[in-house]
């Protein structure tokens, strides 16, 4: 039975997740130099055109289709029997296709998340073939096993609420492949890059704080009280985490800086993600508190030290403050809050812990197989990387003949 | 004391700049500019409409020296300028008339290292 306020929420979610994509093209943007602007915003949205495609032609099929093996299959092919009636086993009163459409930003956003680990450095083509592989066979299964009828992790009860699971800990693992492989920048020693734009990426930030209440909210896929308690310890999270981060910088730099706060944000709607349907609003501030700590140590102490280059910290805050999320959903889950999830460790269910980890390991082993395979496959046929006098031209000119900023009118 | 002018590719700054720390020169000024020579460039295109001819961007190097380290400069300029192609740029030495360092108002060759 279609209830025309859940559909409405749902299709406005979907817009909302939708704007995160270009809200991430300018929080990525403005954190490369100037010369590579406009290969971020477009990595970003070709990815936005590339996958709207794939997700209705395949992507949405072998996610979603009821399977037991390791996908949905074809049997949704092209929106096959994908209609405008609810289809109850996920969302009963919406049409199915809104579900759809609202899952289709979720695949989108994910591989757009990668582009932070070897941004200023790959080949736009190779960059295309790539994401296009990576979307069918990492996102794509792993979406089934955790949220599609008849996935393994679904039935084992692990609980992701908006994608911890699926779209963080999946995207920051694949950073961290890339990054590892495609190498460190040129000239990073000498000329340490700083962002070219500061205010862009508080923009995005902005965008993508506003977005998150579509991804997480959204989840519930009903305008209900669900939806609210996922919206209220979304705010609260990325509240707590963009203040502790900057008091984490204060503390040890003796400034804090915006470029802080706003990582802070983002890590806290990251680690949020997972739990928001599970959590009552106490856990979110420590969830939130928690999480840059975390993220802070991975992208400014640990990162430096193992001298992997993963430029815009997409494994340090997406990977890191994933698996706290959904670690922390195991510990903090309540029945009170939701009694169709779970209770976690410190509500007497040890055991939803023990799942969530599991369900954690699985998705790092699984992506980072996965991505390495396709990486090398990839590289082998056409190469990923640009070559070194391409670099440090910059993307702009070589990869697409345009530059973001004139010097003079 | 000579005052040299380098214009030189952007993406070339870099190993300039490092060439020139080997030959312990230190204190240079550093201003983006647009310039025509005779090369090409990297064409841009806007919606269809393919811009050539326009002025390209280039990187111009301003550094004092005394006379002993004239050839050095050049050399190191060039050690970390030069791709072969057009484009690479040029270098041009003045005659520097004088030079006075603001904080301790020394003048001539003693302001200039």
């Amino acid at each position: 039975m279609i209830n025309s306020g859940d559909t409405a929420w749902v299709l406005i979610s979907s817009a909302l997740v939708m704007l995160m994509t270009p809200a991430l093209a300018f929080f990525y943007g403005g954190m490369v130099r100037r010369k590579n602007m406009l290969s971020v915003l477009m990595q970003c949205f070709i990815i936005l055109c590339v996958l709207s495609i794939q997700w209705v032609l395949i992507g949405y099929s072998l996610s979603f289709a009821p399977n037991k093996g390791f996908w949905g299959g074809f049997a949704w092919f092209g929106l096959n029997n994908v209609g405008l009636e609810p289809y109850a086993d996920y969302a009963a009163t919406i049409p199915h296709q809104a579900f759809m459409i609202f899952q289709a930003m979720f695949a989108i956003i994910t591989p757009a998340l990668i582009i932070g680990a070897f941004a200023e450095r790959m080949k736009f083509s190779s960059f295309l073939i790539f994401t296009l592989l990576w979307a069918t066979f990492v996102y794509d299964p792993l979406c089934h096993w955790v949220w599609g009828l008849g996935g393994w992790l679904r039935n084992l009860g692990a609980l992701d609420f908006a994608g911890g699971t699926v779209v963080h800990i999946n995207a920051g693992i694949a950073a961290l492949v890339t990054a590892l492989i495609i190498g460190r920048r040129k000239n990073l020693e000498r000329n340490v890059p700083t962002p070219h734009n500061m205010p862009f990426v508080v923009l995005g930030t902005g965008l993508l704080w506003f977005g998150w209440f579509g991804f997480n909210a959204g989840s519930a896929l009903a305008a209900n009280g669900l939806a609210v308690n996922a919206f209220v310890v979304t705010n609260t999270a990325a509240a707590s985490a963009g203040l502790s981060w900057a008091l984490i910088e204060w503390l040890r730099n003796g400034k804090p800086t915006i470029f802080g706060v706003a990582s802070g944000a983002v890590a806290g709607l990251v680690a949020i993600t997972p739990a928001a349907g599970f959590v009552s609003v106490i856990p979110a501030i420590i969830i939130g508190l928690l999480v840059s700590v975390f993220c802070f140590t991975a992208v400014s102490i640990i990162k430096p030290r193992l001298g992997y280059d993963d430029s815009l910290d997409a494994f340090g805050v997406h990977c890191v403050g994933g698996i706290w999320g959904a670690l922390a959903t195991g510990l903090f889950a309540s029945k009170a809050v939701n009694p169709l999830g779970a209770n976690g460790l410190f509500f007497g269910n040890p055991r939803q812990f023990v799942i969530q980890l599991a369900t954690v390991a699985v998705t790092i082993v699984y992506t980072f197989i996965m991505t390495v395979i396709l990486y090398k496959l990839v590289n082998a046929i056409m190469g990923m990387r640009v070559d070194e006098k391409e670099e440090l031209i910059g993307l702009d000119l070589t990869q697409h003949h345009e530059r973001a900023y004139t010097l003079l009118e | 004391m000579k005052l040299i002018v380098a214009i030189i590719q952007p993406f070339k700054l870099e190993e300039v700049k490092e060439q020139l720390y080997k030959e312990e020169v230190n204190l240079i000024t550093v201003s983006e500019v647009l310039g025509h020579g005779r090369q090409k460039g990297v064409a841009e295109v806007y919606r269809g409409t393919k811009e050539t001819g326009n002025l390209l961007r280039k990187v111009r190097l301003e550094i004092a020296v005394n006379e002993n380290f004239v050839e050095p400069t050049i050399k190191a300029i060039i050690k970390g300028a030069k791709t072969g192609e057009t484009g690479d740029g040029k270098i041009f030495v003045l005659d520097l008339k004088e030079c006075v360092r603001i904080r301790t108002e020394e003048r001539g060759s003693a302001a200039i290292g």
